[in-house]
C-alpha cells in the first residue's frame, strides 16, 4: 500500500493539471432506458478540450454506440421527475444541491423534481474527479446545457402536439403552457411512453445569472433531514448481508519491506480469512475485534531503512531536489535588476510543515464480488480513478469494477486515492464474501497522505514611492498553486522546485495557494513596513486588479481597518489573493498574552467574490468553514515524524480548530451576476494565514515566518527563533 | 458463551448477542444497526460516537457493551418522535448547521445533554459543552446558534 520514499512524487498539480486517461461506458445507450424507464434523455457532449478533459469520454470503441466526450446526462421520466447525473461527489462542499439548482433553474422545474445521481462509475459519465473547485465553473454549466436541450425538446414536443411553433410556447414550473389557448401539458405528460435520446452540444446557450429563480437563492442542503436524524448512510455505515470487517497488518515504518511472516496462528482462527499477497497481509472475520485479535496474533518481520526527521524537515527540502521533474521558472523583465535599483529590500525565507486532512469521516470501503464483477462503494474524490486504480492492482478489465461514492464525510483534498478500497477489495476475493475496511485515526494519520511541507524563499524590492520594483520567490516542495503575484511588478522571477519528499504527500484544500499566499503576503507586509506604509495602502499602491482590488476594500471598511488604535496585545493584518477564479482578502484581529504567549485569533472578515453566487447559504459556509479550517494549519497543526513514523497520529497530539479556537466569524459576499460561478471550497482559505502573522506582527512586533505559527504558544516559538 | 446483555435503547428494550466486552459504538452499529452514532477517531477525542447513557452524554467508542447493561441508551435515532424532529434536531435543520454532517450525530446528542441540563446557555457554556466534539467543515457559528434557537424553542414549550 505505501510507497518506498524514493518513489513518492509531489501529488497535488498532478491531480490538477493531468488529463484523465481514456475511458469508456458501463452503461450503454441501449440500456439506458431498461435502467432508467421512459422519457426523455438528452446527453451533453463536450464542445471544447477543457470541457472533455474535465468531464466526459476521450474516445469511443467503434463498436461503442456512445458518441464522443460526453459530459453529463438527464433524463425526464413520465411522472415527471428529472434525473441528473454528474461523476462528481459530495463531500460536504454541497454540490449536489447546487448542482440540482442549478438544473431546476434551467429546465424550469422546483427544485424538489430534480434527483442527482453523482459519482457512481456504472451510471454516471466518466469525470476526473471533484477536485480543483471545478464542479461548479465546469460541471454547473455542463448540466444547465443538458437541462436546456431537454427544455427545448419539450416545447418542440408540445409545440408538435398543438400544431405550432416552439417560439409561441412557455416553460414554467414543469409545464409547456401555449399562452395564445391557455392549453398546458406538464413534463410528465410529454415524457409519456416516449423513449427519446438526444445529443446536444454544450454550446448551447444557458440563462444567465441575472435571470435565474432557483440558482441564486439560499435554498437549504438537499436531504438535510437525513443528516439531523442519522438516517444517511456513508460507506462505513454500510452493512451488506454477510458482511466481514478487514483489518490490515502495518508496516513499523513507511517503505518497510516483508522479510518473513507467519500467519499460522491467525488463520487458525475460527472465521478468519487472511490474505497475504506480496507485502500486503490482511484478515476479515465476523466482527473488527475478531479481524483486530487475528493480525495481532501475525508474527511478522519488516526490514525498515534510516529515513528523516521533522526536526530537520527544511534543511532535507533544500537538499533533495527532484531535477527530473524540475520547472522552468516564470520570467519577466530582470528581478536582479529590479532588486538593484530598490530604495528597500527584502530576502526571507518563509517555511510550512506537513498537515493532514483528518476527514472526520475515515477512509473507508465496503467491497463485494459477484460473478467476477467487483462493486466498491466509498468515500472518494475521484471515483474512476479509484476504478482504474482497482482495476489495476487487481488486473480485471474496468468494465467489471463498479465504483459508488456515497455522499462523504469530508475531504479536503485528502481522498484522492483508493487505499481502503484496495484493501477492501483483495479482502473481500479472498474472503468471497462483502468486506468492510474503516481505518483507524491513526491509520488516517499515518497511511494516507499529507499536504506537502514547503520552504519558500522570496526577494522583494520596493522604490522609494512604494512602488514594487523586483519579485523573486522560489517555492521548494509545496507546489506551484496561487504562485504568481497578482501585484503589478515589471521584474519577475517565479520557480516552483520539486522535491523528492520525505513523506507521502498530495492535495489539499487549496493546494500550495495558502502556503504561496502566505510567504507573499507576509512580505507585501514586511515591505510595507520597512518602507513605513500602511499595509492596504501599500497593496493598493501595487495593484491594479479591479475584482482583488474590491475585496480589500469592502473587507477592510468592514473590518475597520485603522479605525481604532490597538490595545496592549492587540493587533490587526491582512491577506488575500486570486486562485481558482475566487478573489479573496482577509482581516484578521488577534489578542496576545504577554505572560502566558497564547495567540488568540479574536475577529475575522473575509470577503469573497467568484462571480456569481449560486447558493449564498452554502457558500457562506464554505467561505467561514475554509477559514475555521485554515486557523488549524496556520496556528497549532503540524505532522511530526521521524524514521519513517508519524510521532503524533492522534487528536490527543495533533491539534484541530475546536469550539474555543472560533473566532468572532464575518464574511462578505459579492454576488456579481455579470460573471459566471467560479469554484468556491478552495481559495477562501489563502488569505487567514498572512492575516494571522501580520497580526501577531502589529501586536508584538515579533515576525512569525513558519506555518503553524504558534503550536505551543508565542514564547515556545520566540525560544526556538 | 454469556448470557446475552439487555439494555433499553431509544425506549425500547434490546438485547446483544455479542461478546460482552465489544466496543458499544461497534455493537450499536454493527449489530442493531444504529448506524447514526459515528465512528472518526476511537479514542474518545472527537465526540462523533456521542450517545446518552441514562441521560449522560458519553463516547460509546470508549465503552463497551457491558457498560450498558440494564442502562437506558438514546443515540440520535431516538430523538425524533411520530415524524417530529427533537427541536435540537430542528434548529441545526433551520440553521443549516452541517457540511458533511459526519459530526452532526455527536454535536446533536451533545447539544441535546447540554439543554436537559441548563435551559439557556450562554455562548461560552455551549463552547465548553462541546468542546469535546470536533468539526472538521468549520460550522462551529451555525451550531452555536443552532443550541441557541434549540434553547429558546424549548424553553418556550416548558412555559
Amino acid at each position: 500500500m505505501s510507497r518506498a520514499p524514493e518513489q513518492l512524487a509531489i501529488e497535488p498539480e498532478r491531480y490538477e493539471l493531468r488529463s484523465g486517461t481514456l475511458h469508456q461506458f458501463n452503461l450503454q445507450r441501449r440500456d439506458f432506458f431498461k435502467v432508467m424507464g421512459a422519457g426523455i434523455a438528452i446527453f451533453t457532449v463536450a464542445a471544447d478540450p477543457v470541457s472533455a478533459q474535465e468531464s466526459g469520454v476521450r474516445h469511443g470503441r467503434p463498436d461503442q454506440d456512445q458518441p464522443k466526450d460526453i459530459t453529463s446526462w438527464l433524463h425526464i421520466n413520465d411522472d415527471g421527475m428529472v434525473t441528473a447525473f454528474t461523476g462528481k461527489v459530495e463531500v460536504g462542499q454541497n454540490t449536489r444541491t447546487t448542482l440540482a439548482q442549478s438544473v431546476a433553474d434551467e429546465l424550469r422545474v422546483p427544485l424538489s423534481s430534480i434527483r442527482m445521481v453523482m459519482g457512481d462509475t456504472a451510471l454516471t459519465p466518466f469525470d476526473m474527479g471533484t477536485f480543483g473547485s471545478r464542479s461548479t465553473p465546469y460541471m454547473s454549466p455542463q448540466l444547465r446545457r443538458a437541462a436546456s436541450a431537454a427544455r427545448d425538446l419539450l416545447l418542440e414536443q408540445a409545440a408538435a402536439q398543438w400544431k405550432t411553433t416552439p417560439d409561441k410556447l412557455s416553460a414554467n414550473e414543469g409545464k409547456i403552457t401555449n399562452p395564445a389557448s391557455g392549453a398546458t401539458l406538464t413534463y410528465a405528460q410529454l415524457a409519456q411512453g416516449k423513449t427519446l435520446a438526444h445529443d446536444m452540444p454544450d454550446s448551447d446557450p444557458i440563462t444567465p445569472p441575472a435571470q435565474w429563480t432557483v440558482a441564486g437563492k439560499a435554498v437549504p442542503k438537499i436531504d438535510a433531514r437525513a443528516f439531523v436524524t442519522g438516517q444517511h448512510q456513508y460507506t462505513p455505515d454500510l452493512r451488506p448481508a454477510d458482511l466481514l470487517h478487514g483489518k490490515v497488518l502495518r508496516p513499523p515504518a513507511f517503505g518497510a519491506k516483508l522479510v518473513s511472516a507467519d500467519l499460522s496462528a491467525a488463520q487458525a482462527a475460527p472465521g478468519v480469512v487472511v490474505v497475504r499477497d506480496a507485502d500486503f497481509i490482511a484478515a476479515a472475520a465476523p466482527t473488527e475485534r475478531a479481524a483486530e485479535k487475528a493480525i495481532a496474533a501475525i508474527h511478522a518481520e519488516w526490514k525498515t531503512q534510516p529515513q528523516t526527521s521533522s526536526k530537520v524537515l527544511f534543511s532535507y527540502l533544500k537538499q533533495n531536489l527532484d531535477m527530473e521533474e524540475h520547472q522552468k521558472p516564470h520570467e519577466q523583465g530582470s528581478a536582479a535588476t529590479g532588486l538593484a535599483k530598490a530604495a528597500h529590500q527584502l530576502e526571507q525565507t518563509y517555511t510550512v510543515g506537513y498537515i493532514a486532512h483528518t476527514p472526520l469521516e475515515p477512509r473507508a470501503a465496503v467491497a463485494e464480488w459477484k460473478d467476477e464483477r467487483l462493486t466498491v462503494w466509498t468515500g472518494t474524490q475521484r471515483p474512476f480513478g479509484v476504478q482504474e486504480e482497482l482495476s489495476a492492482a487487481l488486473r480485471i478489465p474496468k468494465d467489471r469494477v463498479r465504483v459508488i461514492v456515497p455522499d462523504t464525510g469530508s475531504a479536503f483534498g485528502g481522498k484522492h486515492t483508493a487505499d481502503a478500497a484496495l484493501e477492501a477489495a483483495r479482502l473481500a476475493r479472498a474472503a468471497n464474501r462483502p468486506v468492510k475496511i474503516v481505518w483507524t485515526r491513526e491509520e488516517e494519520f499515518t497511511w494516507s497522505y499529507f499536504r506537502p511541507a514547503g520552504v519558500i524563499e522570496i526577494k522583494g524590492g520596493i522604490a522609494a514611492d512604494g512602488k514594487l520594483t523586483a519579485w523573486e520567490f522560489h517555492n521548494y516542495n509545496s507546489g506551484s498553486s496561487g504562485m504568481l503575484t497578482p501585484y503589478d511588478v515589471a521584474n519577475q522571477l517565479i520557480q516552483f522546485h520539486p522535491v523528492n519528499s520525505p513523506l507521502r504527500q498530495g492535495s489539499y484544500r487549496g493546494l500550495a495557494a495558502t502556503a504561496n499566499h502566505f510567504a507573499r503576503e507576509s512580505a507585501m507586509d514586511e515591505l510595507a513596513h520597512a518602507a513605513q506604509i500602511d499595509p492596504l495602502e501599500f497593496r493598493m499602491k501595487n495593484l491594479t486588479d479591479s475584482r482583488l482590488r474590491s475585496v480589500f476594500e469592502s473587507a477592510a471598511k468592514s473590518f475597520g481597518w485603522r479605525q481604532k488604535k490597538n490595545q496592549a496585545g492587540q493587533g490587526s493584518g491582512m491577506g488575500g489573493g486570486v486562485e481558482k477564479g475566487g478573489y479573496v482578502a482577509t482581516f484578521a484581529e488577534i489578542a496576545a498574552d504577554k505572560n502566558s504567549g497564547e495567540i488568540r485569533v479574536v475577529r475575522v472578515v473575509t470577503a469573497f467574490e467568484c462571480g456569481a453566487i449560486v447558493n449564498p447559504d452554502g457558500l457562506r459556509n464554505q467561505v467561514i468553514g475554509a477559514n475555521i479550517m485554515g486557523l488549524g494549519g496556520e496556528l497549532f497543526e503540524a505532522i511530526e515524524f521521524d524514521n519513517g513514523k508519524i510521532s503524533n497520529p492522534h487528536f490527543a497530539q495533533y491539534r484541530v480548530p475546536r469550539f474555543r479556537d472560533i473566532p468572532q466569524m464575518e464574511a462578505i459576499l459579492v454576488d456579481r451576476k455579470d460573471l459566471p460561478p467560479a469554484g468556491a471550497g478552495e481559495t477562501p482559505i489563502v488569505g487567514l494565514a498572512p492575516a494571522i502573522g501580520n497580526a501577531i506582527f502589529d501586536a508584538t512586533g515579533i515576525r512569525l515566518r513558519s506555518l503553524p505559527m504558534v503550536p505551543h504558544g508565542l514564547n515556545a516559538t520566540k525560544a526556538s527563533a | 458463551m454469556a448470557t446475552a446483555v439487555h439494555a433499553e435503547i431509544n425506549g425500547k428494550s434490546r438485547a446483544f448477542a455479542c461478546e460482552p466486552n465489544t466496543s458499544l459504538l461497534f455493537a450499536l452499529r454493527e449489530e442493531l444497526g444504529l448506524t447514526g452514532t459515528k465512528y472518526a477517531c476511537g479514542e474518545g477525542q472527537c465526540g462523533a460516537c456521542t450517545i446518552l447513557l441514562n441521560g449522560t452524554p458519553r463516547r460509546s467508542c470508549q465503552l463497551s457493551v457491558a457498560d450498558g447493561a440494564g442502562k437506558s441508551i438514546v443515540t440520535i435515532e431516538g430523538f425524533e418522535q411520530n415524524g417530529q424532529l427533537h427541536p435540537v434536531q430542528q434548529a441545526f435543520l433551520d440553521q443549516g448547521a452541517f457540511q458533511c454532517a459526519y459530526c452532526t450525530s455527536g454535536m446533536i446528542v451533545s447539544s441535546v445533554a447540554l439543554l436537559q441540563n441548563n435551559s439557556s446557555p450562554s455562548e461560552l457554556e455551549i463552547v465548553q459543552a462541546l468542546q469535546g466534539n470536533i468539526c472538521r467543515c468549520g460550522t462551529h457559528p451555525r451550531i452555536i446558534a443552532a443550541v441557541q434557537q434549540a434553547a429558546k424553542a424549548m424553553h418556550g414549550s416548558r412555559s
